[in-house]
């Protein structure tokens, strides 16, 4: 492949018997001795189990070919480029409709084991500086495809009914055609129940915690009881609250503010105590007031407490407002849906609305983070993260 | 005295407790005020003030209970009722436990094994770590409902899917918190038993394991508390099978608040009590690892 370095060639041109440069962990050998069992098996399979199936065959002699690598340097592109071939084998092999054998699953099996040595070299070309750091997003990328493909491929390859789990495509393909009646629920759960809640619950959390941070003896008796809270599973109040409020979506932010606020109030009063002495009398010889040293010392030394706490409540607000839903809801919202569409069997609606929870629930966690960089900038984990 | 206690935590937790229930008792005569109203005009009965208070925290189905009420329920519930009949507290208080400890038991190891594996491979820190925390963001008890349905659909009944529910929850803790601790030995200390010659076995078990067991119980306590909501949501759906949840859904059914609440706060109990014992597991180990009080 184009991406092994002049040099490396320089040096197979001088010995040719030479190790190659970076020696095998021994788990890289375990993987790569595995990877020749298991192409050796998918070219024997795919030549003589049933009809021969000639592309996976070729595959698996081009997977065995890399049993070199114990002989000369293999570059591992060359592991990348066999997955991604192997990919598009498997699945032309599914879209032909022919019968699924032994050679597929064996093929799979070789192809997982190929993307896996891949990502065990690559880190250890990374950590050892031969390959830039920029190729890092890769190996998680890759992890996460490489589930949703072997996903796809047992699902689609064993005939799984798609009740129990139905492949990607189709939960795809659902997301696709649904597309109005999710953006009904996202409406109604999400830009409804989830950020009222979130903003009420999280902003009650705040200013409680600096209104009893004035008092010691307040702040003594409500900690251990907000940590005791905080521990609680606070969803059960999810039925009471439903009774409460009605079925529309007040019921659901109100579940999510009580959810969100305990750990918003112990986050920010333990915050609040995280400035030093030292710091604190330094504004008292500025002669700082207590606002001032509220805004210029305790809070921004409390932001990464509090962001903490800010990103726990995302995670929170999504799950009080879905469970919520459970009992008791007008015919929209996500949890609404999940119920009744369990009811009816239709586990790919079910799975659309898992994946849109999924890419919120992540969106609204990631969106927290960039603030918490932005605003926490001059935090050590923040600064590591950007070196 | 007085002024030691106040001084101390036990006099300001009991000052807020009390605090507290007086503003439950107003919010309860409050909240049932309108339907105690209706029900006097309908029998045409009229009420002197505090006869009348009386009569909204004495209701059969109240908007909000008093306390008093949830406590004469969960005594009823809990020592008049033998724990083999499915009203008893205690009944649904082991129905839950046990898939709660148990889903717990799996989250721990589950989490145990994949830190070591991310502490000891780059590969798996590379490409693990991002998932874990995605996995987090995914409201999995919000789907753990159907996950039971579709589970039950195929056959798979019982205690393991609600243990599935609570290991997953029950496993992030433990993975983030033993990162921490076996990378907690600095670099100092690992060049000392490098000089003993040592292998990376006897560093993993005479250096990283020890140093991590703090970390280990921190988040086990957190652990153990994620693991019991993950139960009590996951037997939503399981109606019949018993358990907290299903109490608590039941009592929603049928507007039986006080048998909401008394769930509730034998929840509550319960998890107060896991994350006790976890405490007191966490000393004795300490003790037996000869750690200095």
């Amino acid at each position: 492949m184009s991406a092994q370095s002049p040099s490396a060639r320089n040096e197979t041109s001088q010995s040719e018997t030479r190790w190659p440069r970076q020696p095998f962990t021994p788990l890289q050998l375990a993987i790569g001795l595995a990877v020749a069992l298991f192409s050796l098996g998918t070219l024997a399979a795919g030549l003589t189990v049933g009809t021969p199936n000639y592309p996976i065959a070729l595959f698996g002699a081009l997977a065995l070919a890399t049993v070199a690598r114990f002989w000369w340097p293999v570059s591992f592109w060359l592991d990348f480029a066999l997955f991604l071939y192997g990919t598009g084998i498997l699945f032309s092999a599914l879209g032909a409709g022919g019968e699924i054998g032994s050679s597929f699953w064996l093929a799979l099996a070789t192809l997982w084991l190929l993307a896996w040595l891949f990502a065990e070299r690559l880190s250890q070309a990374i950590a050892g500086g031969s390959a830039s750091a920029r190729f890092g997003f890769i190996v998680p990328t890759l992890f996460g495809i490489s589930i949703l493909l072997v996903w796809e491929l047992i699902t689609r390859g064993a005939g799984i009914p798609t009740i129990l789990l139905p492949p990607p495509s189709m939960i795809f393909d659902r997301i696709m055609n649904s597309w109005p009646i999710l953006l009904a629920d996202f409406r109604q759960t999400i830009l409804k129940a989830v950020l009222v809640g979130y903003v009420l619950g999280s902003g009650a959390g705040f200013l409680v915690a600096i209104a009893i941070d004035r008092s010691p003896f307040l702040k003594r008796g409500l900690l251990p009881l907000g940590n005791f809270v905080a521990a609680l599973p606070i969803i059960g109040i999810a039925p009471i609250m439903v009774m409460w409020f009605g079925f529309d979506w007040q019921s659901k932010a109100a579940v999510v503010i009580v959810m969100t606020f305990f750990p918003m109030l112990v986050s920010t009063i333990a915050g609040l105590n995280a400035s030093g002495h030292i710091e604190r009398d330094l504004m008292r010889t500025y002669a700082a007031g207590y606002f001032s040293t509220l805004l210029r010392l305790r809070l921004p030394a409390a932001a990464p407490m509090i962001f903490n706490a800010l990103k726990i409540n995302t995670t929170l607000a999504l799950i009080g407002a879905i469970v919520a839903e459970f009992f008791g809801t007008p015919t929209v919202g996500m949890g609404f849906r999940i119920s009744t569409e369990v009811g009816r069997m239709n586990v790919d609606m079910v799975w659309a609305e898992i994946a849109m929870a999924a890419v919120v629930g992540s969106a609204f966690y990631g969106l927290v983070t960039l603030i918490e960089r932005a605003v926490t900038f001059w935090h050590p984990t923040v600064r590591d993260g950007r070196a | 005295m007085f002024q030691r206690m106040m001084s101390g935590t036990l006099g300001p937790v009991l000052v807020v407790v009390t605090a507290l229930m007086v503003i439950w008792y107003g919010f309860a005569v409050f909240l049932n005020t309108p339907w105690q109203n209706d029900k006097n005009t309908r029998a045409e009965v009229v009420m002197a003030p505090m006869e009348f208070v009386g009569a909204t925290l004495s209701q059969k189905r109240p908007l909000l209970p008093g306390p008093h009420q949830i406590a004469a329920e969960l005594f009823k519930t809990t020592v008049q009722t033998p724990p083999t009949s499915k009203k008893s507290l205690i009944f649904h208080g082991w129905i839950t436990l046990s898939s709660t400890v148990l889903g717990f038991a799996f989250g721990t190891l589950l989490g145990i094994v994949l830190a070591v594996a991310i502490v000891h491979n780059q590969t798996s820190n590379r490409s693990l770590m991002p998932w874990i925390i995605a996995s987090q963001t995914v409201p999995i008890i919000a789907i753990a409902p159907m996950v039971i349905v579709v589970l039950n659909a195929v056959g798979i009944s019982g205690i393991v899917p609600k243990a599935l529910i609570s290991t997953y929850l029950s496993f992030f803790p433990i993975v983030v918190g033993m990162v921490k601790g076996l990378r907690a030995p600095e670099a100092i200390q690992l060049d000392l038993v490098h000089t003993y010659s040592a292998s990376p076995w006897q560093t993993f078990w005479k250096l990283r394991w020890p140093m991590a067991m703090p970390y280990l119980f921190t988040s086990m306590k957190v652990g153990i508390a994620a693991a019991l909501v993950g139960a009590v949501v996951a037997e939503l759906p399981t109606g019949s099978a018993g358990g907290y949840g299903a109490r608590l859904l039941a009592g929603s059914y049928y507007g039986q608040t006080i048998q909401i609440w008394s769930a509730l706060i034998a929840a509550a109990t319960l998890a107060a009590l896991l994350v006790l014992a976890v405490g007191l597991t966490e000393r004795l180990v300490n003790a037996s690892m000869g750690a200095r009080p």
